[in-house]
C-alpha cells in the first residue's frame, strides 16, 4: 500500500499543505527558522525531532493557535495567514486528547458539527458514523471520565474526523498509551488514514512509531528540518551525520578521501586504517564512515582475503536484548565500535564472550559516506 | 491509611473548640431569656421576638442584603473578567499594574480603603448612600473573586479551549460553551464569598455611607459599642445561621467538584 | 499566546480588560492619589472641609492659588507629634506579636490537618474556613460576651478555684491579641497547610531511611520546605493586622490607640481630613515592602510554570 504513493516526486503535483520560509519566534527563541516544506494530498506525514525543535510549533501554525513572524503557509496554494483557527478546514487531535470533560462522548463528536449548524438529523448520523468508525458506539453517553485511555483516545480522534478536516493534524497523538496499545493502535491510524484518505501530519518523538505510519517522515532540529524522507530512504540513506546519528544506532568514524574510484571512495582514518565505501566525494575531503551494527559481521577469525573494511579489536561489552544481543568491541586505537547480531536460535550460547579478541567487517556497500 | 498522632489529635481538637466556642456560646446565649446576657435564665426565644419589631433593624438588614446582593452580581462579573484577562491574555501593555491593583486590595487595611473611597465620592461630588456602598464593596470584592476564579483557570487545560476553537467555535462562543461551564463552581464561590464579605464589611461602609443607608453592621457596631445586649445575640445567630445554610446548601450543589467555597488563600 | 491571542483584537477581548483595568484605576488608583492630595491641604470649616480645593473653572489662575495653597504641615504634625508616632508602634508591635502568636497556633494545627487522612483533610479545611464566613463583627462580639468582667471566662476560672476575684480581660492587650488570633487564624493556617501538605512524604521516609529520627527530621526538613507558607500566612495576617480597627476599637482599652482608631478618630471625631489623610499615606508607606512582597508572591504563584 505504500509503495507506489510518492506525489513528492511528481513535480506536476501541486501540495496541499506548504510552509514558505516560515519563522516563528518566543522571544529570544526562534522556534521555526525559515523552515520550507511541502505535504501532499492522501499523505501521511510524520514530524518528527526531539522536543524543542519546534515540531508542535509547526503544527501550531498549521492550526492557527500561533501566526508566523515570517514567511506563509499555504493550504491548496491559498495563503491562509490570519484566519483564525475557527474558519480553517483542518482539524487537530490533542496530546492531551482536550475531551470537554462536562460533554458525553456524542456531544464531543458532535461539537464541531453544531459549530456549522448543520441540520440536526445529519449531525445524528454523522456522530453516529464516527462512533462506529472507531468502535465506541456503546459508549456515546457515557462522560470522557467514565473512559479508559484508549477510549478517550478514540473519541477524541472521532472528534477531530467529524468535520471531514483537509488535513487532520495529530499531535503525539499515542503518547499516553501504554507500549502494547500503542502498536495496535499505531496500525489502527495507519488503516483509518488509508480508508478516508484524509492527509494526516503526525507530530512525534518515537521514531518507530514515525518510522511504522508515516509516507515520509521530516526529521527536525532547531527549527529546521534537517531531512524529509520516506523511512527506508531515512534509515538507509541519511543525508547526514546527525540525521545517522539520530535515527537509529550508528558508528561513525572520522576519515579524509584519499581517492576516488567509480561508485567508491578510500578513506583513512588519522591512524592509518583504510575503508572502501560506495559514495561519491572529492579526494582530501573531510568523510564520515557511518555503518549501522546489524550491518557489521562479528567473527573470531580474520575475514577471508583480507580485503579493506576489517578491524579487530576485544569484546569490551555484551548487552543481551532478547531478540538480538549488542556487541561493544574497543579496536586497538581505543575507539569502540558496536555489531549486533540477531539471536535466531534458541539458547544457542555464542562463542563469542567478554575479552575475546574479535574481527569485525563490513562490505562497502554497507558503509555510508557522509561528508557532513 | 494514615492515623492521626496524639500529638496531632489534640491539636486539632484545642485548634476547633478555639475557632466554634465562642460562636457557640454566643449562640446559647441568644436564647437566653435573662436581660442580664451573663446570667443564664432560662431557654426563651423572647428576644427574637423583639428583633421582628425593631423597625431600623430591618431596614438596615434588607439594605445590607440589596448592597450585598448588587456588589457581588457586579464584583463576580468584573472579577472574572479580570482573572481572564490577566491568565488569558499573554502579556499586554499595563498587565504589572492591573495585576498589582488586583492583589493589593486584598490585604490593604480597610481603614485606607475606605478613607480614599470616600475622598474620591466626596471629589467627584457624588451623592453617597446605596450606590457609593455598593460601588465600594464591588471594588473590594471583585479582587477576590478575581483570585478564586484565576486559580482555577490556571489549572485549567488550556488545550479545551483551543479544541473548541479548532472544531470552528469562535471565541466568544467557546467561552460560554466550554470555558465558564468549567468554571462555574469557582465563579459561584467567587459570588458567595464576594456576597459574604459585603454582608460582613463594617469599616468601608462606615467611611462610604451617606443619609438613609445604614447597613446591619454598622448598626450592630453602634449598638455594641454601648455594651452586650441579648437582641445582638439573636441577631448575630440569625446571620450566622443563614451564612452557615448557605455555605452548606453551596458545597452540596457542587458536590461533584472540589469546588466547596475555600477561602482563596487570600 | 492564548487561545484567546486570535481574538486579541476583538472588542469583546478588549472589554474583558479594559472593564476591571478601568474600575480599579477609577475606584482603587485615583482615590489614593486623591487621599495624597487631600493630605496635602489644611482643614478648613467648609464643605468639603479642606482647602485648597481645586477650581478647574478658574483654569490657569486655579490652578496656581491651588499649588500655592498645598502644605506640609500634616506630615509635619504627624512627625512632631509623638502619639501619633507611638500610634504606628504600637500598631507594629501588635501586629508583630500577633503574627508570630499566630504561627505558634497555626503551624500546628496546619501540621496537624496536613497529616490527617486524606478524607478528613477536606473536612478539616471547610471547619477552619468556616468561621471565617460569619461576621468578623459578630466573632469580634462573641469575645466580648466571653471576656468581660462578669463574663463565661472569670466565672469558669472562679468556679475552678484559679482565681479568686474576677479579673480584668476586656479592655487589655490579652483581649486584643486573642480576638487578632481568632481573626486571622485561617489566613495562617490555610497557606502552611497548602505547602505542608503538598509535601511528599517520601521525603520524611528518606530522612528516616537515612537515620535522621522524626524530631530532626522536623527541623533539617518539614519547616524548611514550609518557609514560603509560613512567609505568604505572615504576609497575610502582618500588613492588615497593622491597619486593623474593629478588633482594637472593641476588645482593646481606652490607652494607646492603634493606628487604625486614630486614623478613624481623626475622620470621624475632629473631622480633620488632611491628618486623617496624612496618617493614611504614611500608613502606606510603612507598609509599601511587606504589600511589595506579597504583591510578588502572589505574581509567582500564579505565573509559575506557565
Amino acid at each position: 500500500m505504500k509503495r507506489g504513493f510518492a506525489p513528492w516526486a511528481d513535480p506536476s503535483q501541486q501540495p496541499l499543505v506548504r510552509f514558505d520560509a516560515v519563522t516563528k519566534r518566543f522571544g529570544d527563541v526562534t522556534a521555526v527558522d525559515r523552515l520550507s516544506l511541502d505535504i501532499y494530498e492522501r499523505e501521511f506525514f510524520a514530524l518528527l525531532g526531539p522536543s524543542g525543535c519546534g515540531k508542535t510549533t509547526l503544527l501550531r501554525l498549521l492550526a492557527g493557535f500561533e501566526a508566523a513572524d515570517a514567511g506563509a503557509i499555504l493550504l491548496e496554494g491559498r495563503n491562509i495567514d490570519g484566519v483564525p483557527p475557527y474558519r480553517r478546514p483542518v482539524n487537530m487531535m490533542f496530546q492531551s486528547y482536550a475531551l470537554f470533560p462536562h460533554m458525553t462522548v456524542a456531544a464531543n463528536v458532535a461539537f464541531g458539527l453544531k459549530q456549522d449548524r448543520l441540520p440536526k438529523g445529519e449531525i445524528n448520523a454523522r456522530v453516529a458514523e464516527m462512533l462506529a468508525l472507531v468502535k465506541l458506539e456503546r459508549f456515546a453517553h457515557r462522560k470522557p471520565h467514565q473512559l479508559s485511555g484508549g477510549q478517550r483516545q478514540r473519541v477524541a480522534l472521532a472528534r477531530s474526523l467529524a468535520k471531514h478536516p483537509k488535513v487532520l493534524l495529530l499531535d503525539e497523538p499515542l503518547a499516553a498509551l501504554d507500549k502494547k496499545l500503542r502498536e495496535e493502535t499505531q496500525f489502527e491510524l495507519m488503516d483509518l488514514q488509508a480508508r478516508l484518505g484524509t492527509t494526516f501530519v503526525i507530530v512525534t518523538h518515537d521514531q518507530e512509531e514515525a518510522m511504522t505510519m508515516a509516507h515520509r517522515i521530516a526529521v527536525m532540529d532547531h527549527g529546521h528540518v534537517k531531512q524529509v524522507s520516506p523511512p527506508a530512504d531515512l534509515y538507509e540513506q541519511p543525508n547526514s551525520r546527525w540525521v545517522a546519528e539520530f535515527i537509529g544506532d550508528i558508528n561513525i568514524i572520522e576519515t579524509v578521501v584519499v581517492s576516488q574510484t567509480g561508485d567508491h571512495a578510500v578513506l583513512e582514518t588519522a591512524a592509518g586504517r583504510r575503508f572502501s565505501v560506495g559514495g561519491v566525494a572529492d579526494a582530501g575531503a573531510q568523510a564520515f564512515m557511518a555503518v549501522r551494527p546489524e550491518k557489521i559481521r562479528i567473527a573470531l577469525t580474520p575475514p577471508l582475503g583480507g580485503g579493506l573494511n576489517h578491524v579487530a579489536g576485544r569484546v569490551v561489552d555484551i548487552g543481551y536484548l532478547g531478540d538480538m544481543s549488542i556487541y561493544k568491541v574497543r579496536l586497538d586505537d581505543g575507539s569502540v565500535m558496536r555489531a549486533s547480531l540477531a539471536n535466531a536460535r534458541r539458547g544457542s550460547e555464542r562463542d563469542i564472550v567478554p575479552d575475546q579478541p574479535v574481527w569485525l567487517s563490513w562490505p562497502p556497500e554497507a558503509a555510508l559516506l557522509l561528508t557532513k | 491509611m494514615r492515623r492521626l498522632s496524639v500529638f496531632n489529635l489534640t491539636t486539632l481538637a484545642f485548634g476547633l473548640a478555639f475557632l466554634y466556642l465562642p460562636i457557640a456560646i454566643l449562640v446559647i446565649y441568644s436564647f437566653n431569656d435573662s436581660r442580664l446576657v451573663t446570667v443564664w435564665g432560662g431557654w426563651s426565644t423572647r428576644w427574637y421576638a423583639v428583633l421582628l419589631h425593631d423597625r431600623d433593624l430591618l431596614a438596615a438588614t434588607l439594605n445590607s442584603l440589596a448592597i450585598a446582593l448588587a456588589s457581588a452580581t457586579l464584583a463576580t462579573i468584573l472579577g472574572t473578567m479580570a482573572a481572564l484577562a490577566l491568565t488569558r491574555f499573554g502579556r499586554f501593555r499595563g498587565r504589572m499594574l492591573l495585576s498589582a491593583m488586583v492583589y493589593a486590595p486584598l490585604v490593604m487595611p480597610e481603614v485606607i480603603t475606605g478613607l480614599s473611597l470616600l475622598l474620591l465620592f466626596v471629589a467627584a461630588d457624588v451623592d453617597r448612600g446605596f450606590s457609593t456602598i455598593t460601588a465600594s464593596h464591588t471594588t473590594l470584592t471583585m479582587c477576590f473573586v478575581t483570585i478564586v476564579v484565576q486559580s482555577r483557570l490556571v489549572d485549567f487545560d488550556r488545550s479545551l479551549e483551543e479544541a473548541a476553537m479548532d472544531l470552528g467555535c469562535p471565541p466568544l462562543r467557546t467561552f460560554f460553551s466550554v470555558t465558564l461551564p468549567l468554571i462555574a463552581p469557582a465563579v459561584a464561590a467567587g459570588f458567595l464569598l464576594a456576597f459574604s464579605l459585603s454582608l460582613d464589611d463594617l469599616v468601608i461602609a462606615s467611611f462610604t455611607t451617606g443619609p438613609g443607608a445604614t447597613t446591619l453592621p454598622i448598626r450592630i457596631y453602634s449598638e455594641v459599642r454601648l455594651g452586650v445586649k441579648p437582641e445582638i445575640n439573636a441577631v448575630c445567630t440569625v446571620l450566622v445561621a443563614v451564612v452557615a445554610t448557605a455555605i452548606v446548601m453551596a458545597s452540596l450543589l457542587s458536590k461533584r467538584g472540589a469546588a466547596a467555597p475555600g477561602l482563596p488563600g487570600r | 499566546m492564548s487561545a484567546f491571542g486570535g481574538a486579541g483584537k476583538g472588542w469583546g477581548a478588549r472589554l474583558v480588560v479594559i472593564a476591571p483595568y478601568a474600575w480599579l484605576f477609577a475606584l482603587f488608583l485615583l482615590p489614593f492619589l486623591i487621599v495624597f492630595k487631600i493630605s496635602l491641604s489644611q482643614t478648613a470649616i467648609a464643605q468639603p472641609p479642606y482647602t485648597p480645593v481645586l477650581d478647574l473653572a478658574a483654569g490657569w489662575e486655579g490652578a496656581r492659588a491651588f499649588l500655592d495653597g498645598l502644605s506640609a504641615d500634616s506630615f509635619v504634625l504627624i512627625g512632631s507629634d509623638t502619639l501619633y508616632i507611638a500610634s504606628y508602634l504600637r500598631s507594629l508591635e501588635i501586629a508583630a506579636v500577633s503574627t508570630a502568636l499566630l504561627l505558634l497556633i497555626g503551624y500546628p494545627l496546619a501540621y496537624a490537618m496536613a497529616r490527617a487522612p486524606a478524607r478528613l483533610q477536606a473536612v478539616l479545611v471547610m471547619l477552619v474556613v468556616l468561621p471565617f464566613w460569619t461576621s468578623l463583627l459578630i466573632r469580634v462580639y462573641a469575645w466580648i460576651n466571653i471576656l468581660q468582667r462578669d463574663g463565661l471566662l472569670n466565672q469558669a476560672l472562679v468556679r475552678l478555684g484559679i482565681i479568686d476575684e474576677p479579673t480584668t480581660w476586656l479592655a487589655t492587650d490579652a483581649a486584643i491579641y486573642v480576638g487578632m488570633v481568632y481573626s486571622y487564624l485561617p489566613f495562617m493556617v490555610l497557606p502552611l497547610y497548602a505547602t505542608l501538605q503538598k509535601m511528599d512524604d517520601s521525603l520524611l521516609e528518606a530522612a528516616a531511611d537515612l537515620g535522621c529520627r522524626r524530631f530532626k527530621a522536623f527541623w533539617a526538613i518539614t519547616l524548611p520546605l514550609s518557609l514560603p507558607g509560613v512567609v505568604a500566612g505572615g504576609l497575610l495576617c502582618f500588613i492588615p493586622i497593622s491597619g486593623e480597627f474593629v478588633i482594637p476599637d472593641l476588645l482593646g482599652g481606652s490607652g494607646q490607640m492603634m493606628i487604625g482608631q486614630t486614623l478613624w478618630s481623626e475622620f470621624f471625631a475632629n473631622k480633620d481630613w488632611p491628618v486623617a489623610s496624612a496618617i493614611a499615606v504614611v500608613l502606606l508607606c510603612v507598609l509599601l515592602v511587606p504589600i511589595g512582597a506579597y504583591e510578588r508572591m502572589q505574581v509567582r504563584r500564579f505565573e509559575e510554570g506557565r
